[in-house]
């Protein structure tokens, strides 16, 4: 494979289009709702309207606006049908010749659509994620190749530092300093490991990446391999995720099959290979060195950094972790340069991000804003509001590690860390809705709940410390709580998150934190009196001799 | 190897180069609270009672695993980390079922011992009361499980210094158990060698002989150092 060859595969992808694009959104969000068989159905009724030739029905991937699924779209018409059905495909069909429809149209100029900005999703609900081709097209492999030919490892890792990305994973790591650290590594060995253990609940961001735009995410992971100097590569993926899986092998297959993947890219000295590993569904293994260990097929627990995986990773070895929608930030970045990329957002918050907006919100679906968008325009003007006139209380960023953001800070720019300073953080993207029926301290049982589910109890703070914080909220919730046990709850919060080993337990007591923060009254509601007096904090008083 | 000088708690000390700061703190006569560390064992930071304040860091750090660099200010003791390794057992009392009285290794307990040290006199929190099996199927030990901490020393030297392999980590959380093979009982073990280093190696009552009563679990700690250092070092010290 050399350049030619590959535009050669431009030319004549370009040169196969069909007049009419019919594009039927095939990821897992739309399949649930038998998007297959509206495709099946939309693809018959091309060939028995006689319109073969002109008009082309194409699977896609995600068309954001999730909730309406499943979706069809026509480039002609530059229409958007919503919850169409498999008796609809005829009727639909029947439109391009002129005819009326019944089927509920979208609106593309809707801030939905207007206000995102498209990097990581640029290829998502465009094209067939399933062909190779479809990727080339869309300029797919150029920033690989440009790399390999063109560019030394070091000018990869600066142009990376230079355009100020940080890592999306959720902690926001300047991933060109990362790479950097493990390009300075001396060893023999190195390894590339894409997390895509997505656990977060209302998360969905890096599930449909892999599911639109495959490609992106292997081309990214290869240039980040020339810059380190690996030759290895793993994408671990949960086994939740089939589709993605599915779809991730269709790409491997593929990119090996045309050299672009395996030894000597590009005709290049460089040679990378790509595997999968699956995920058995803990939580605790998108954490970077517990996934370390399900990789090198270990128990999953994380371990006491230092040492950074940059230094011993994988079997040891030094080792670039990152997340897939930082993957997917890097062809572009190659692609267009590094000054185009930090011109986007922030001063501290380069590019975009993606949301996965769910919860009580009218639209809910995937964003793309840029970063600094203010939370206002996101749930109000993006995501509508409140159903049915609901008035928004909340929202929860950053799942379960992440803190919820009253509704009188909605004017917060969304970046890393105007986020940090609210209490919550930006997290892996995931966008929570609440409107004013929910109860505070149910959400925040309910994410300690999933902690305690998910810590893998290696250490005692997350692993018994999430149990009694759990234990004390639902007292708290079944109005059998004192004063004291909110002190306790408090001074739990503040040694787990001081204590625990990994980022898991650390950050589990935010969600409590946060709604404590922003909506104490809550909780003081439900207290009780306490039985012992108001001054008593459950401490025995030094004059008093001790019970037992 | 390069030496390092550092301060343990306004004590100046130097040590060799790799060396981690509980070993630095225990030869400088420092006596930090531990209980999944075990001299002959490799550490994996995971009881957190060890935790120090290091002058410049933010978190507080694992002296197991930490390793010591050079200028390193090492505070070992502090009102917050006395109330954090308070709370730590606390928790540890309140999880599974520790009732020191009928327990076979009362009196020459870890946990016991450091909630005796580290002034832990009652538990604030509620008691979980879980209900726990014991598997006393092994000819020789038994497994209480309403006594394990989960600090998976057992399963460290089984794999280790025996390298058996019998001893293994189930489960997730609060529900995480030690297991023997495929979660068997530990009677039907084909890859036990009945060597007994795991109870050896047990800081509470959770592993224990087999005859042995209230108070009677006395174990010789020293022994599994012995064969490390035979082995590694090829010393016989006594």
């Amino acid at each position: 494979m050399v350049i030619d060859d590959l535009n050669a595969i431009a030319e004549k992808e370009r040169a196969a289009r069909k007049k009419t694009v019919i594009r039927c959104c095939l990821a897992a969000g739309c399949m649930s709702s038998n998007s297959e068989t509206v495709k099946k159905n939309l693809e018959q009724a091309v060939k028995d309207a006689g319109l073969g030739d002109e008009v082309e029905v194409r699977g896609v991937g995600c068309m954001k606006l999730c909730c309406e699924g499943p979706l069809v779209s026509v480039d002609t018409q530059n229409a958007l049908y919503e919850k169409v059905t498999p008796e609809d495909a005829l009727e639909l069909v029947k439109t391009l010749a002129g005819g009326k429809t019944k089927i509920k149209r979208g609106d593309f100029n809707h801030p939905f659509f207007k206000k995102q900005l498209s990097i990581v999703l640029t290829n998502s609900g465009e094209i067939d994620p399933e062909r190779i081709e479809a990727y080339i097209v869309a300029d797919g492999y150029q920033a690989l190749h440009h790399v390999l030919r063109e560019l030394t490892p070091k000018e990869v890792v600066e142009a990376m530092v230079k355009s100020g990305l940080r890592g999306r994973g959720g902690a926001g790591f300047p991933t060109g300093l990362k790479w950097g650290t493990v390009a300075k590594t001396q060893s023999a060995q190195k390894y590339v490991i894409c997390n895509a253990d997505e656990g977060d609940p209302g998360a969905f961001m890096d599930r449909s990446v892999l599911e639109s735009d495959p490609h992106s995410v292997l081309e990214g992971m290869a240039i980040a391999a020339y810059a380190v100097g690996a030759n290895q590569g793993f994408i671990y993926c949960r086994a939740e995720y089939p589709l993605a899986i599915k779809r991730l092998q269709t790409a491997i297959k593929q990119a090996k099959t045309l050299g672009l993947l395996g030894s000597g890219i590009f005709e290049s000295p460089f040679n990378f290979n790509i595997d999968i590993r699956i995920g058995a569904g803990a939580f605790v293994c998108g954490e970077e060195t517990a996934l370390m260990a399900s990789v090198e097929g270990k128990r999953g627990t994380p371990r006491p950094r230092p040492p950074f995986p940059a230094e011993s990773g994988l079997w040891g070895c030094p080792t670039l972790i990152n997340n897939v929608e930082t993957f997917a930030n890097v062809p572009p970045i190659l692609r267009k340069g590094a000054d185009w990329f930090a011109g986007i957002g922030t001063e501290k918050s380069k590019g975009t991000k993606v949301f996965a907006l769910a919860g009580k919100i009218t639209n809910t679906g995937l964003i793309e804003v840029p970063m600094g968008t203010p939370l206002r325009q996101i749930v109000e003007e993006m995501g509508g509001g409140a159903p049915d006139g609901g008035k928004i209380k909340a929202v929860q960023t950053g799942g379960p590690s992440g803190g919820c953001i009253p509704a009188d800070a909605l004017d917060t720019p969304v970046d890393y860390d105007s986020l940090t300073k609210l209490g919550s953080i930006m997290g892996s993207g995931g966008m929570i809705v609440m409107d004013e029926t929910t109860r505070m301290v149910d959400v925040a049982r309910y994410f300690m709940e999933f902690c305690v589910d998910e810590s893998c109890g290696k250490c005692i703070p997350c692993r018994a410390g999430t149990a009694q914080m759990l234990h004390l909220l639902e007292k708290i919730l079944n109005r059998q709580a004192t004063a004291r046990d909110l002190a306790k709850l408090e001074e739990l919060c503040d040694m787990v998150k001081n204590t625990s080993l990994c980022g898991l337990g650390q950050t589990a007591p935010n969600p409590t934190l946060s709604t404590l923060r922003y909506f104490r009254k809550e909780y003081e509601e439900l207290l009780q009196p306490d039985p012992f007096g108001p001054h008593s904090n459950g401490e025995a008083k030094k004059s008093q001799p001790a019970t037992r | 190897m390069a030496a390092k000088t550092l301060t343990i708690d306004g004590k100046q000390v130097s040590a060799e180069e790799g060396a981690t700061i509980l070993e630095v703190a225990t030869d400088a006569g420092i006596k930090l609270p531990t209980l999944c560390h075990l001299d002959g064992v490799y550490d994996v930071g995971a009881c957190r009672l060890c935790l120090v304040e290091v002058a410049g860091i933010g978190k507080l750090l694992p002296a197991c695993t930490t390793k010591i660099s050079e200028g390193m200010d090492v505070k070992t003791d502090s009102e917050r980390l006395r109330k954090y390794r308070r709370m730590t057992l606390e928790l540890l009392f309140a999880e599974r079922n520790h009732v020191c009285a009928v327990c076979v290794a009362n009196g020459h307990c870890e946990l016991q011992t450091l909630a005796y040290s580290q002034g832990m006199d009652h538990v604030r929190y509620d008691y979980s009361t879980p209900k726990w099996s014991v598997d006393a199927t092994h000819r020789l030990f038994g497994m209480d499980h309403n006594r394990c901490i989960l600090c998976a020393r057992c399963v460290r030297v089984c794999w280790h210094i025996e390298g058996a392999g019998t001893k293994n980590v189930s489960g997730r959380g609060a529900k995480a158990t030690i297991i023997s093979d495929l979660n068997q009982p530990w009677g039907d073990s084909e890859t036990c060698t009945a060597c007994g280093k795991c109870v050896m190696s047990c800081p509470t009552g959770a592993l224990f002989y087999q005859g042995s009563t209230v108070s009677e679990m006395e174990r010789d700690r020293t022994k599994l150092e012995f064969i490390v250092n035979a082995r590694e070092k090829k010393q016989w010290l006594p």
